[in-house]
């Protein structure tokens, strides 16, 4: 395996931070800078910048249904309205996830699609052998991400970006004039804060970066806050909570799944229907402050019935929080847990999604 | 009054036969955020190197060895709701439990203050 790193256009400014930088996907990522959960706070409260430049860009452009874009993802592309963008998955002939990403149309014939940095070049392949035509390209190096989350971030947006994104409602985008190049501005994100995702041609980014951060209400912020962030609100996490041997009705993602349309998945996905699925997501709170973690075990009456798929400790809440696959009898409201492994163990309770609902990503 | 480390980065601090036990100022910047201490039981029997507690941080989970044998007689109990003092203060503060040494002989197998900055270069 090829294991060099790939860095982004910021990662000198990262450096020049004294980040602690680790392999994210592939790439070389900060983790934090100040320290997680001063991060994570600065983003509840206030408005964080995250280099988001690892994450993979595609353009198709030509006939949606002929060019067979419309079968691919489990939603319908040609159905979003241009200006407006949607969540779903790529998936593979068992229903597996191969990705979870965010389409935009850009125009009537054209869209992007926005996918995981590690699974980005298998998601380009698996993509292009299932189209029959139009033209579809890889731009992720020509493509640099920034995202600005948290409650102050529309502030600090309009100042830079022009009034036009102070009405911006979530999961739509607009394209701007800055730094003398086109910008798509989008009101999604990561986090659970009222927030935007950028982007804009990779010569520029880190110009844009600098210019984020001359606002005071700005501060960056790494993967390892991002990460906290988004388990606080229930965000899957592609290759912790979601693969290739898990399909969305299993993690409680079938709301992203349109059975009106065919794609590839589809028998499989009816069949397991039928049948029930043999495991389901569950969200629990610990009783204290310890973390669950990937990979721990999940325990009903002495007995291992599940696996901790994300876990963490919430600074909103106080206590441990985490994700996990277990037996579907066992994922009702209220069901006690246990969370064990090797000479640790906690007490659980199922809760619902969102654990924490103070966010401003609607606001 | 002398402080001692381990390989682990637990420190003792002695004072007649007790001693006082934390992790290292190294060992908390390393672990980042620190989210909650396992402090061991008042009147455990802990033996050196043994399991003393553990420590949480939003990275990681890491046992907390005990650098001597002894008795654990107190334990800051500050620690379980304000865990964030290892990472403010981990060589004073931060401190986790006391224990009634048995076997002082045992300091031999600890490092000093200076051969542990020189054991952090080679790391």
């Amino acid at each position: 395996m090829d294991t060099k790193l790939q860095a982004t256009p910021i990662s000198g400014r990262h450096r020049a931070l004294n980040a602690l930088m680790a392999p994210f996907g592939g790439w070389d990522m900060p983790i934090q800078y100040e320290g997680i959960i001063a991060e994570h706070s600065w983003c509840r409260s206030q408005a964080a910048l995250f280099d988001i430049c690892h994450m993979g860009e595609f353009i198709f452009q030509g006939d949606f249904e002929a060019g067979g874009l419309e079968d691919v993802f489990t939603f319908s592309v040609k159905t979003i309205p241009p200006g407006r963008s949607r969540y779903g998955f790529l998936l593979n002939e068992q229903g597996g996830i191969i990705d979870d990403l965010i389409v935009f149309r850009l125009a009537e014939d054209k869209v992007m699609i926005v996918v995981n940095a590690a699974t980005a070049p298998n998601d380009f392949a698996v993509i292009q052998g299932r189209l029959k035509g139009g033209t579809f390209t890889d731009i992720t190096a020509a493509t640099g991400k920034l995202d600005l989350q948290g409650p102050l971030s529309r502030y600090v947006m309009v100042e830079i970006f022009g009034e036009e994104v102070a009405t911006l409602p979530y999961f739509k985008f607009i394209t701007v004039n800055i730094l003398g190049v086109e910008a798509i501005v989008s009101r999604t994100g990561y986090t659970g804060e009222l927030g935007y995702e950028i982007f804009i041609p990779s010569e520029k980014v880190c110009e844009l970066w600098d210019l984020l951060l001359t606002d005071e209400r700005v501060k960056p912020a790494g993967l390892g806050a991002r990460d906290v962030l988004r388990l606080e609100v229930g965000y899957s996490l592609y290759g912790s909570d979601i693969d290739e041997e898990t399909t969305p009705l299993e993690a409680g993602l079938g709301s992203f799944v349109n059975f009106e349309k065919n794609f590839v998945g589809k028998d499989a996905l009816l069949r397991l229907k039928e049948q029930g699925v043999a495991r389901t997501k569950v969200a629990f709170e610990v009783s204290g402050r310890r973390s669950p973690r990937h990979h721990y075990d999940i325990c009903s009456a002495g007995e291992t019935v599940g696996n901790v798929t994300s876990g963490v400790f919430s600074p909103m809440l106080g206590k441990g929080i985490g994700i996990g696959f277990v037996k579907p009898q066992l994922a009702a409201i209220g069901t006690p847990l246990t969370v064990s492994h090797e000479r640790i163990s906690m007490e659980a309770t199922v809760c619902e999604l969102p654990f924490f609902k103070g966010g401003s990503v609607r606001s | 009054m002398s402080m001692y480390f381990t390989k682990e980065h637990e420190w003792v601090k002695v004072e007649g036969n007790i001693g006082t036990v934390g992790i290292s100022d190294h060992a908390a910047h390393e672990l980042g955020d620190i989210t909650f201490v396992e402090l061991p039981k008042i009147g455990a029997v802990v033996k050196q190197f043994g399991v003393l507690g553990s420590i949480e941080s939003v990275k990681a989970a890491s046992d907390i060895f005990a650098p001597l044998s002894g008795k654990v007689i107190k334990v800051n109990d500050a620690l379980d709701t304000a865990p964030e003092a290892v990472n403010e203060s981990a060589e004073d503060a931060g401190w986790m439990a006391q224990v009634e040494i048995t076997d002082e002989a045992e300091l031999k197998n600890l490092m000093t203050q200076a051969q542990y900055d020189d054991y952090l270069k080679t790391l």
